[in-house]
Order: C-alpha cells, then sequence, then structure tokens
C-alpha cells in the first residue's frame, strides 16, 4: 500500500514547476548514501520499538492449556521420640488449670521431652468462638498461658500461637481470653488472615489439598490443646477434631463425612503433643455452647501423645462409649492410636 | 488512484470481518478462525497483557498491526477497521458541500484529544487488572454490535432462517451504544474515530515512529487547503500534518490540485509533527483515575465474596478475577453458541463484567457435546476444551461444571403438584444421568393411592448445563433452576466434598 517513489499525482505536474529540491529527493530511494544521520537515528528508533514489541509479545506468550503444576509442601511429622519407659498418658486434677499443667508435663518428663532448644512451635489451642472462658466454647486461657510457658522455658525458637476461628478471628481471639495470655507468657499469635494460609497435600483418605495455616508448615514442633466438648454431628470435639482449625477454605464441606476427615486432618499433622482442658466441659449445644447451664467444672487436664488415647478418656467425661465415637473407631483403624488408655502407662495425679 | 485502491481494501475488509462473524454459527464454524480479526487488536493485546501479565498466544497477531504501524503510520484506521469503514462510509452524514466548508469540518480541534485520555484512563484500568476495553474498543464493539444486535434484527426478520430465532437480554442497549457511535457522524465526519476511540490513540502514539508520512511540498502550496477537504483525521495537511492523528487515507494527496502532497520514506523532519499536546499531568491523571477505580469497583461488587447466583460462565471459564482480566465483552462466544444461551451480562457479574458472557439456561442450555464459545474466544478468557475434557469420566476425570441445578419443589411438577413429568430426567445429557427418582407411594386428593416418581439430583454428576431447566415444562421460572454454585472452575466454588478440595 505504499510506496517508496513519488506517486502519480507528480507526474501530472510539468516538471519544470517542480522545484530542484524536489527533484534531488524525489531519487532518494535508490539513494541511501543520501541518508543523513537523523534519518538513520528515525529508522533506528522505529526498528527499535518494532523489536521490542516483538519481543516483549514474546516473552509475555503464554501457553495455553499447558498449565504450570507447582508441587504443593506436604506437612511433616512432628511426633518426638519416645523415650524408653516414659510415661504415655498424664492425667491431673485440681482447682489450678496452670498447675494440673505443670503437673501432667513434669509426669511425661518435662517439656524437654517435646520441644528442644531453639525449635520453631506452633500451638493450637481451639479459639473457635466469640465466648468468654466460662462458656467452656474455647480452650481454658490459663491452660494456654502455662503451655506457652513452659515451651518458651524449654528454650523454643519461635512461638506461634494460632487458631482459625469460625466466628470473627479478632474477636474470638480477645473474648476467649486466649490472645492476652499467649502474648503475655510470650507467643507469637497469628490471626487467620487470608494471607496466613498456604496451600498443602493432605493425600488423606478423603482430602486431597487444603489451605493450612502457615505455622503448621513451618514448624518443627506442633502442640495441640483442644478443649472437650460435645458436638452436634461428631458427638465430640477433643483433640482429633480440633485439626479443623488448621483448615481455611470451605472447611464446613467436611461435615459432608466428619469422621474420615476429622482423620485424614489429624494424619496430616501428627502433632507432637497434646494437652487436653477438661477444666470445665461442655456438655451440650456444642461446639457453641453459650450458656453456663451446658458448663461443667471437671478441673482435669489429660497429656499425652496419643490423640486417640486422650479422646477415648476425653469421651467418658462426656458420659460417651469411645466406641460409639465415630472418629475414635476411625482413627484406631487409621493407626493414629488406641481407645484403650488403660493399656497404656498412664499417671493419674491428683483429685 | 489511491481512494479507489483504499476503497477496494475498505471493502474487501469489511466483507471479510462480516464474512467471518456470520461464520461464528455451529452450522458453519467447523475449525475456521473465526475470531481471528479480534486477534489482530493491538488494544485487545496490550490491556489483557498489562491485566493479566501474559499474552495469549493467539494475540501474537496483533503485531501484524502493530510493527505496520510504526512504520507506517496509522494505516488500520482508514484501510483495516471495521468500525472505521463504516464510519468513513457514514461520512456523508454531515458532509458539507463547499470544500472550504469541509476543510473547517476536518480539521484538527482540541476535543481530539479525548481519545488519548480514554487510552490512558483504560490503560490504568487494565494494569490494576480489569479489561475495560469492551465499550470502545471499535473491534470489539462491532463484532458485539453485529453479533448480538444487527445479526439477531435480520435473523428475526428472516424468521430466523439463518440462526433460528435470537434474543439477547437488553439487547436494545447495545444496539443503541453501537448505532449511537455511527450517528455520531451527524456531528461531524469520524467524530467517534477522532474523539473517542482508544485504538486510534494507541496507534496513533505508535504513529510518533512512523517512517512513512504524508508530505507536503511548501513551495508548490499555493494554501488551497483542499486537501484538507476530505481529510478523515483531521490531520491538518493544510498546515502541518500531524502523524499522530493521519489515518492514510490519502486523500490528501488526490486533493491537491497541484500535486504537491505525497506519501513518503522519511520525509523531512519539519514536514510533519508528532505533538499530541497533552499535558503530562493530564496523561498521568488520567491514567491514574482507571487505576483507581478498580479497587472501588470491586468494593462495590467484589470478585469473589458474595457471588451472584446468575453468574454461570461459559465452560472452560478462567477464575472470575482472571476471566475478567482476559474478557473484551466481544460477544463472539454468544453468537457462536448454538443454543443461544450465552447472554450479555448486566448486574449480575458486577459492573466489571457489565456485557460479560453468562449462561441463562432459561434462554438456553449448555450443550454438552459443544466447546465452541472456548473455540471462538480471542483472548483465553475461555479456554479451548477438549470434548474429552469437558465430558469428564466419572469418577477419575470429573466434568467441567458450570454451576448445579436445585428443585423449587414448589414449582417442580411431582414435588408440588403430585403430577407425574419426568423430562428433567429424560433431557439430563450425563452418563450415569445427574437427576435420578425415588419412587414414592402417595395418596392423591381423591383419596386414591398413586405411585410417583420424585427427581433428585447427585451433586457429583450435574454439570450445571441446564438443559433440564430449558426443557422444564413449567413456564417462566422453572421448576428446577441452575445457579452458579459448585462450578468447577475454582474450588471455592464447590459444594461437595467429592474431589478432596477444601
Amino acid at each position: 500500500m505504499s510506496s517508496n517513489g513519488p506517486p502519480g499525482p507528480y507526474d501530472q505536474v510539468p516538471a519544470a514547476q517542480i522545484p530542484k529540491a524536489t527533484q534531488t529527493t524525489s531519487a532518494q530511494s535508490a539513494d541511501t548514501a543520501g541518508m543523513d544521520r537523523r534519518a538513520a537515528l528515525r529508522v533506528g528508533a522505529t526498528a527499535a520499538m518494532a523489536l521490542g514489541s516483538v519481543g516483549l509479545a514474546l516473552a509475555l506468550r503464554d501457553r495455553g492449556s499447558e498449565k504450570k503444576t507447582r508441587a504443593l509442601p506436604t506437612i511433616k511429622d512432628h511426633r518426638a521420640e519416645k523415650p524408653a519407659g516414659a510415661t504415655d498418658m498424664a492425667i491431673a486434677r485440681g482447682p489450678d488449670p496452670a498447675a494440673n499443667v505443670r503437673k501432667v508435663i513434669e509426669a511425661l518428663g518435662g517439656m524437654g521431652r517435646f520441644v528442644r532448644r531453639g525449635e520453631r512451635v506452633v500451638i493450637k489451642p481451639n479459639i473457635g468462638w466469640n465466648r468468654t472462658p466460662e462458656q467452656a466454647a474455647n480452650t481454658n486461657p490459663d491452660v494456654v498461658g502455662e503451655v506457652v510457658r513452659l515451651v518458651v522455658a524449654a528454650g523454643a525458637g519461635k512461638v506461634w500461637l494460632t487458631d482459625a476461628s469460625v466466628n470473627t478471628a479478632e474477636q474470638c481471639f480477645a473474648r476467649s481470653g486466649i490472645e492476652k495470655a499467649a502474648k503475655a507468657a510470650g507467643a507469637t499469635v497469628i490471626r487467620p488472615d487470608a494471607s496466613a494460609f498456604r496451600e498443602v497435600n493432605v493425600s488423606g483418605k478423603l482430602l486431597r489439598t487444603g489451605d493450612v495455616l502457615f505455622p503448621f508448615v513451618e514448624a518443627d514442633r506442633v502442640i495441640n490443646i483442644p478443649i472437650v466438648k460435645q458436638h452436634g454431628l461428631s458427638l465430640a470435639s477433643m483433640s482429633l477434631k480440633n485439626w479443623y482449625g488448621v483448615l481455611g477454605g470451605q472447611r464446613v464441606k467436611l461435615h459432608q463425612n466428619i469422621h474420615l476427615s476429622i482423620i485424614d486432618l489429624a494424619a496430616m499433622v501428627k502433632p507432637t503433643l497434646t494437652i487436653m482442658d477438661a477444666t470445665r466441659i461442655l456438655l451440650a449445644n456444642g461446639p457453641t455452647g453459650g450458656s453456663l447451664a451446658d458448663v461443667k467444672q471437671m478441673d482435669t487436664i489429660a497429656a499425652g501423645s496419643d490423640e486417640v488415647a486422650l479422646d477415648a478418656f476425653g469421651a467418658t467425661l462426656l458420659g460417651l462409649n469411645p466406641n460409639d465415637v465415630g472418629f475414635i473407631v476411625e482413627g484406631m483403624k487409621a493407626g493414629l492410636g488406641t481407645p484403650q488408655w488403660q493399656s497404656l502407662k498412664t499417671v493419674e495425679l491428683g483429685g | 488512484m489511491f481512494r479507489w485502491l483504499r476503497r477496494a481494501y475498505q471493502v474487501v475488509f469489511i466483507g471479510f470481518f462480516v464474512f467471518l462473524v456470520v461464520l461464528t454459527t455451529a452450522g458453519f464454524i467447523r475449525s475456521y478462525n473465526v475470531q481471528w480479526l479480534l486477534e489482530f487488536d493491538p488494544l485487545v493485546a496490550v490491556t489483557t497483557a498489562l491485566a493479566s501479565h501474559s499474552l495469549h498466544r493467539a494475540l501474537l497477531w496483533s503485531l501484524v498491526i502493530i510493527v505496520p504501524t510504526l512504520v507506517f503510520g496509522r494505516f488500520f484506521c482508514s484501510w483495516i477497521c471495521p468500525m472505521g469503514v463504516l464510519h468513513h462510509a457514514l461520512g456523508f452524514l454531515a458532509r458539507k458541500r463547499r470544500p472550504p466548508d469541509r476543510v473547517k469540518q476536518n480539521s484538527p480541534r482540541r476535543s481530539h484529544k479525548i481519545k488519548y485520555l480514554v487510552l490512558a484512563v483504560i490503560l490504568g484500568l487494565a494494569a490494576a487488572g480489569s479489561v475495560q476495553i469492551g465499550l470502545l474498543d471499535p473491534i470489539a464493539s462491532t463484532w458485539r454490535g453485529l453479533a448480538t444486535s444487527v445479526m439477531p434484527a435480520l435473523g428475526n426478520l428472516a424468521f430466523g432462517m439463518y440462526q433460528g430465532e435470537r434474543h439477547f437480554q437488553w439487547g436494545t442497549l447495545i444496539t443503541l451504544v453501537f448505532f449511537g457511535a455511527l450517528a455520531l457522524n451527524f456531528v461531524y465526519p469520524r467524530f467517534y474515530c477522532r474523539v473517542l476511540c482508544p485504538l486510534g490513540a494507541l496507534l496513533g502514539l505508535l504513529s510518533k515512529f512512523s517512517l512513512f508520512r504524508i508530505r507536503k511540498n511548501q513551495e508548490v502550496c499555493k494554501s488551497c487547503k483542499f486537501c484538507g477537504a476530505d481529510c478523515q483525521g483531521a490531520a491538518d495537511p493544510q498546515g502541518t500534518v500531524r502523524a499522530t492523528e493521519c489515518m492514510v487515507c490519502l486523500n490528501c494527496i488526490e486533493g491537491c490540485p497541484r500535486g504537491g502532497i505525497s506519501y513518503r520514506f522519511l520525509p523531512p523532519m519539519r514536514s510533519s509533527t508528532t505533538k499530541i499536546d497533552l499535558a503530562r499531568r493530564k496523561w498521568l491523571g488520567a491514567g491514574v483515575a482507571g487505576a483507581v477505580a478498580v479497587p472501588f469497583m470491586r468494593a462495590s461488587d467484589g470478585v469473589e465474596p458474595r457471588p451472584n447466583p446468575s453468574r454461570i460462565r461459559p465452560p472452560g471459564s478462567l477464575e472470575e478475577d482472571a476471566f475478567l482480566e482476559k474478557c473484551l465483552k466481544c460477544g463472539a462466544c454468544m453468537k457462536v453458541c448454538p443454543t443461544g444461551g450465552l447472554q450479555p451480562a448486566l448486574h449480575e457479574a458486577g459492573i466489571e463484567g457489565f456485557w460479560s458472557p453468562i449462561l441463562i439456561p432459561r434462554i438456553g442450555y449448555c450443550e454438552s457435546n459443544c466447546t465452541l464459545c472456548g473455540q471462538v474466544c480471542p483472548t483465553g478468557a475461555i479456554e479451548k476444551l477438549t470434548l474429552a475434557k469437558k465430558v469428564g469420566e466419572m469418577p477419575a476425570r470429573p466434568p467441567v461444571r458450570i454451576g448445579s441445578a436445585f428443585f423449587d419443589k414448589g414449582r417442580c411438577l411431582p414435588w408440588g403438584y403430585q403430577t407425574e413429568c419426568i423430562v428433567c430426567e429424560e433431557v439430563c445429557p450425563t452418563s450415569p444421568k445427574a437427576i435420578y427418582f425415588k419412587l414414592e407411594t402417595i395418596t392423591a386428593r381423591d383419596g386414591s393411592q398413586k405411585t410417583l416418581k420424585l427427581p433428585f439430583i447427585d451433586l457429583d454428576y450435574c454439570t450445571g448445563c441446564g438443559t433440564c431447566e430449558t426443557r422444564c415444562p413449567v413456564v417462566d421460572r422453572a421448576g428446577v433452576r441452575v445457579s452458579a454454585a459448585n462450578e468447577s472452575r475454582t474450588p471455592r466454588s464447590s459444594i461437595s466434598l467429592t474431589g478432596g478440595k477444601i
């Protein structure tokens, strides 16, 4: 559509009328030597722009359906090696929750059995609900504070404390008294903002992938501090059920198969230590509660590494037969532990 | 001579364009690349690349316009652009008879700078992740106008001979915008191209580097100004030619009675100007305004938190935020959809998704063995799917789901009226069928016992295609309806635990 030489209309003008300057430039196409510096610069600039756009386009080109598959991280096994002859499970009873915590940990061989100097530890209470400690929907703040203190005293390099609340996290963390107690004891409290989650492989029987609070991906040790509660669908919420709280995303879907979901998550996390809070337990309208009439003062703390055994013990506190609780049975089948807690080396203190 | 050469090109290109739009139907399309001219559009390439940080492969075609524009100037507007051709043809609407009046009509005005501000706003929007060229980009807009306004109107007049009856929700708006843009020629010729067109502005910027330009020989010029009488771009050949405005229509060459104007390689610098004369802070202000608009639009509707149940995207659509980074609202998918169910969204997808495609199953369902919408999408907002991928094979490979069907038990004939009806199950295209029955013996009003088939939906098999809703005999609001819930493009929409993604 372009032409280098002068086009037709010039022919209409008698040659005599065409000024000299034009005559010389009309032969320009054949005369590249006549191209001055400025012209060379212009051609250069245009060529650079053209090459630049082609290069940029090629660099930005995507490959359509070829999807980038990135490998998802897998949560590591957090369990500590058990020293020969060590106690498996400890139960303490008494009016002071913090003292009960100290007693059970001492009976298990001290926090040093579970946390080495410099290790990064994440502590997972139940902070699911916008409730006060007296309403027994969240872990007791005195228990949380004492656990954090023991972990800090054991020389942990980093102590995270987190949970993916069901109600508004800011209010749950405040009203439960846990944020204050944990910070005072030296923990870094991680609220479950959207940016706090990482997608990981669950690789369970039911669940393949999920978004998990980052401390669970990064920590060396995981300490579970659940509360013992009645639950409308799974009958009870204790140690194993507490792992719902590591998940973001559409966790409400898990209730379509609650027992297997609980086991998939517990098998994913494999905690180092579980300290189960039964200072106050919720007997009805769980897991949210609300009325003090649903709460029973138990003044009990149980701890150990076998979540199935701890939950079997907790079930008896709620007046349940462990064999009727689906996730306890499934947990045993999956090899996560034994519901026969009496068969373990168990120490009972106080009371 | 040039004039006729150019007219020939214009007729060929608009003819080709209309031909491709016509070809965009299930009956004709086969594997033809009917969206080709959309892929040529540099504005499409630049905005989608800015928004999504990647360039859909097909948009490499835009280089076919970009590189020649760097060499020859804004020739696209006069030689290729279908909307440009229409505007050119309609230039007579306000055309003055006397050449001096025409020179006045076709002279530069301050308002001609507005298009650069429009471009800056659009680039700002794109940089912040929202591609909003659909309203003003001439190719997308012509595509949409032809596909969802002109052709349905003509087709329906001809008793649906071409594609069957076609209706697009509030298509009148599209008609008004399309013909409104053309009607601006009543103000002065090529008003749209000179004042509003963001693609013209982009090409104008590229033309700053053009090597071939209009050159006026001042020594033969007697200032008759005939050269400017029919200047399409109002590029001021009678004064100093503005390279950014010149649409290379070459009317000035033919207009000059003394043959003093030529189009040539590297004319002297002073014979043309590349100055746009728009203060830097105006450029910046417009760009920032565009970028800032995005968080405000998202504060209004949001992309994810509360999606509209009617935002049922075509199969293969990217996740919503990525979709909005690429969808042009050109209407190609709506044109090709064999059932006519793909419709321009109004409020359903938020302000950013205005005129983006959604399925309205009451109008037409998503044909199970069809992937045409992804085939014609010029930007990859709807991915090209293979049939095997779309249909899937349960349970190993789940199908592509665009939503899920739900029974309205008050409106469903067996549920609400104890009346036998099995239509939804009958037409359900999945295998095994997502709709199944349970037999239930009920006592009728007259006391007699009868056995009814009560329909249920299996979430794991339902693809949300909407065949059940389209065919449901309950008129207007059907007894079984699809919502976007459980669409497979994002795990956040899934209802079922099957699949194990939370």
